[in-house]
């Protein structure tokens, strides 16, 4: 067996998850270009987008999990880079719209116009260019967290101390995004879209294009923590996490490996928000409240933290409830419900879905082996 | 009546001076008012005057009329008629009213050099009503427009003034004539200055600046000076205005955060539900509030004071509550304590939701919290002022409890080394429960003081939740007196910030500066010292 992480990340589980997420991927994708809406197996558009927003919030958890399951770190401030990531996107999205808008100014956002900037300000330049778009939905948040890193680890800012600033610094960009003189678009955000590398984003095949994008990347999101937590980088990882103290003084720079991890995250998170945003169709200030962050925090909570498939697991199961709920008869019930779901998972599923079934097993596994061992004369005898 | 002669004598004067119309003299009130069906220029001039100086208590009506373009007159009945802002027709001399109108009703017309009159002679008319508030208007707008043409009849009115306020006002009406028109005696424009440097507002420093460039130069030497002067003093006052503001907003967030104070600086429990047991208290003034709306409307002075302990003991039974149902099978996991409390907190606001709706509930103020008062160039609310006293009050109660009291100290004793206040006898989850009871009840109390400046919502605690640890975080984690300076350091400096950024970007500039700050010292302003720190 190699030592590649590579290869180590593709144990069993690994493995697994990857092929139920591509065989998932591939079945709604065909049975919605494929089947006829007649048949029963057709898979309306509807749902493939609805499908591809859990997906990305699947790889928003899992970027959480990365930093909260292997390396302790705690944000409440994920669906800031999220969000980040979203903008970006959207301003590109926004330029595509070109003379399409209602006041079909060629160059700028409606919005510009309507507050009668007379022009397109610096930050807005080159985002007509999708790569420098996607360049940006990975710098931005990911500058982002450095910096804020870069200031809270080296300070040693720990626990429920940087998970209050993280919270604050969401909240402070959610107040400057809903300011107009921002330059995006103030409460109403960024929408309206049409192309995305000139296609309609609204027509199926796009829809289904963004879905199998957000399968892509959250598969290569998922290789990439799975292979980081089983290199050596995620072992001292999960030193940090279990005695930050002690790697410190085995020599191990907490704050470098902190911080790598933590604007890693970030740009993952800012992947997830740039596939969001065209499947969704708007992005807005209220993405970055910091209920949006915690809530993301509690799928990866309920799925397991420290377990990677948990968190998308926690994601994915989290928020169908929600679509569920809220729709319903039992809309008002569902803050119940989510708040009950905070308590109960805390209190009696410390482990989440996904390692209290790995406990298990793992029991299990023991139990028989002991009982294989018991049954067995030992050959010293 | 020597007094009415000499009024009338000032009156006249001024008229005749502004109009240039020559000396008229005092007529009836019918042979006035017949000067304004000659559809004349000079003739309107010389009926202005005649009315102005009739004393007739209805001048004023027509005058205003004219003004107006209300003031209508028949050529051919020989009459004069006021039409009323409803419509109706009375009759200028007699005030009775017009049944059968004149066919050939129309305006009596003016033009500039008339309006001008007819605004000094409304000038003069107020400036001699008996009506002490309509003098110290009138005054006033004498001021503001620095006609010089009632310079005169400002004189006549200071004169005879006995109310020192309206006095007051009419000196600086004269000072400010005599400063604009230029060729007054040097003297008496550096009197005028010196009155409208006493002044001292934005309009005294408008006024001072628009001392005209013929002005002799010692008077604008002078001038400049009570500029300088009269900006510092505004500055001064702005300072204080913003230090006021400040510490208004200060004691709310002190409000909100000393509860937080308990929970977080002394038990380290991240409470994420502390902003719901503030809505919680606002609701129970609320309930306090109706109940006495409806079955005991006398008391309603005193609703506050009735909810206060009510709000604490029902706050505090749910802290209880929630610190024995969740909170102590969490102790040393503060991210699932916060995660477990946020869920607390999302189902105490959809309880409320449900239970009281979800749009803002009216709360009354009592009558001694409604209302305000003057200090210098400030204006200070009455619920602002009890706010502030209220917080100080319940601060140094709390500071006195955990000082004085077996409780306090037992409480102290826990936080400081829990296992060994456990081997001297304190019955720890007792007291764990007890101090989560208490910052939620304190909490509680705060709801109530809220409830006066905020809406009364389910979402009326997340606006607080944030700005409360940032006022914990920054204070210092367990120690009152930090928490004390932190909010009031933040309320002063975010009231301070708002003028140059504006309301959002200076809360934005406070939330940067704190992450900042924690950067540079991540125990806060006030941090514990020694083994504590690790614990």
């Amino acid at each position: 067996m190699s030592n590649s992480p590579l290869i180590r990340a593709l144990d069993r589980g690994g493995i697994a998850f990857l092929v139920i997420l591509a065989i998932v991927g591939a079945a709604v994708t065909l049975a919605n270009l494929m089947l006829p809406p007649t048949s029963p197996l057709h898979v309306p558009t509807y749902l493939v987008a609805l499908l591809g927003k859990y997906v990305c919030y699947a790889l928003l958890a899992l970027s959480i999990d990365l930093i909260w399951g292997y390396c302790g770190i705690l944000s409440l401030g994920h669906g800031a880079f999220f969000a980040l990531g979203g903008y970006a996107m959207g301003m590109y999205l926004m330029r595509q719209i070109g003379t399409r808008g209602v006041y079909a100014d060629p160059i700028r956002p409606d919005f510009m116009v309507f507050l009668n900037w007379p022009e397109l300000p610096v930050y807005w330049y080159g985002f007509q260019h999708f790569p420098y778009a996607l360049l940006m939905v990975l710098l931005v948040p990911g500058l982002l967290a450095f910096v804020f890193g870069w200031f809270a680890f080296r300070s040693r800012v720990t626990g429920v101390y940087l998970s209050i600033i993280t919270q604050a610094m969401t909240f402070a960009l959610m107040l400057g995004f809903f300011r107009n003189n921002f330059g995006f678009g103030g409460n109403n955000g960024l929408t309206d879209f049409k192309d995305i590398l000139g296609f309609n984003v609204q027509a199926q095949g796009t829809r289904a294009g963004l879905f199998v994008a957000s399968c892509v990347a959250l598969g290569l999101g998922f290789l990439l923590c799975r292979t980081i937590v089983n290199s050596k980088f995620g072992l001292v990882l999960i030193a940090i996490r279990d005695a930050e103290a002690r790697a410190r003084f085995l020599g191990y720079r907490v704050e470098a490996y902190k911080l790598t991890v933590f604007t890693l995250s970030a740009c993952m998170a800012g992947v997830a928000g740039a596939l969001y945003v065209p499947q969704v169709g708007i992005i807005n200030p209220s993405e970055f409240a910091p209920a949006n962050s915690v809530e993301a925090v509690i799928w990866v909570a309920v799925g397991g933290r420290g377990t990677l498939v948990g968190a998308v697991v926690g994601a994915i199961l989290v928020n169908y409830a929600k679509t569920v709920f809220t729709t319903g008869a039992l809309a008002p019930y569902w803050l119940f419900m989510l708040g009950g779901l905070f308590v109960i998972v805390t209190l009696l599923l410390p482990r989440g879905i996904v390692g209290t079934i790995g406990d298990w097993t793992e029991r299990w596994r023991k139990r028989e082996t002991a009982a294989a061992a018991a049954a067995e004369p030992s050959p010293a005898e | 009546m020597n007094v009415l002669r000499d009024r009338l004598f000032g009156l006249l004067f001024a008229i005749a001076v502004l109009t240039g119309a020559g000396w008229v003299h005092a007529a009836g009130l019918s042979e006035a008012v017949a000067h304004f069906t000659q559809d004349d220029y000079s003739a309107t001039s010389d009926g202005i005057a005649a009315v102005n100086d009739s004393g007739d208590p209805r001048a004023v009506a027509i005058v205003e009329a004219l003004q107006d373009g209300r003031l209508l007159f028949s050529a051919a009945a020989k009459t004069v008629v006021v039409k009323d802002r409803a419509g109706a027709l009375t009759d200028a001399v007699t005030g009775m009213p017009v049944a059968t109108p004149p066919a050939d009703l129309s305006p009596v017309r003016l033009n500039n050099r008339l309006r001008r009159t007819v605004a000094a002679a409304l000038g003069s008319l107020t400036l001699m009503s008996p009506d002490s508030l309509r003098r110290y208007e009138a005054a006033q707008a004498v001021f503001k427009s620095r006609d010089a043409g009632a310079l005169e009849t400002v004189e006549a009115a200071l004169a005879k003034e006995t109310d020192g306020r309206i006095k007051q006002a009419l000196s600086e009406a004269r000072a400010a004539i005599l400063l604009v028109k230029g060729d007054a005696a040097e003297a008496a424009q550096l009197d005028a200055v010196n009155v409208i440097r006493a002044r001292g507002d934005q309009d005294a420093l408008a006024l001072l600046s628009a001392v005209p460039a013929s002005a002799p130069a010692s008077v604008k030497q002078l001038a400049d000076g009570a500029i300088a002067s009269i900006r510092r003093d505004l500055e001064v006052w702005a300072g204080v205005q913003n230090a006021w503001y400040g510490l208004s907003l200060g004691s709310v967030l002190l409000l909100a955060a000393i509860g937080l104070a308990i929970t977080f600086g002394v038990m380290g429990v991240i409470n994420m539900a502390h902003g719901e047991m503030v809505m919680l208290g606002a609701y129970v003034t609320f309930m306090v509030q109706e109940v006495i709306r409806t079955s005991y409307p006398g008391l309603f002075d005193v609703s506050l004071l009735i909810a206060v302990p009510l709000a604490f003991v029902l706050t505090g039974i749910v802290g209880i509550a929630i610190e024995r149902s969740v909170i102590r099978f969490l102790y040393g996991r503060p991210l699932e304590t916060l995660l477990a409390t946020w869920g607390i907190s999302l189902i105490l606001q959809q309880a409320v939701r449900t239970t009281f709706g979800p749009t803002n509930r009216e709360v009354g103020a009592p009558s001694w919290m409604s209302g305000a008062f003057e200090i210098g160039r400030i204006t200070i609310t009455y619920n602002r002022l009890w706010i502030i006293c209220f917080t100080l009050i319940v601060f140094f109660v709390l500071l006195a409890m955990l000082r004085f009291t077996r409780l306090g100290l037992e409480m102290r004793a826990v936080t400081q080394n829990r296992h060994m206040a456990a081997s001297m006898g304190i019955r720890t989850h007792r007291i764990d429960a007890l101090t989560f009871g208490l910052g939620s009840g304190i909490a509680g109390i705060a709801g109530v003081a809220l409830s006066q400046i905020d809406n009364v919502s389910p979402n009326l605690g997340q606006g607080y939740i944030i700005d409360s640890f940032m006022v914990v975080v920054f204070g210092g984690v367990g120690n009152l007196w930090g928490t004390l300076v932190g909010a009031f350091t933040l309320g002063i400096a975010n009231k301070f910030l708002e003028p140059f950024a504006g309301a959002v970007l200076g809360k934005i500039a406070i939330l940067v500066l704190i992450i900042l700050f924690i950067q540079k010292r991540p125990r806060g302003l006030f941090a514990l010292k020694g083994r504590a720190v690790e614990a």
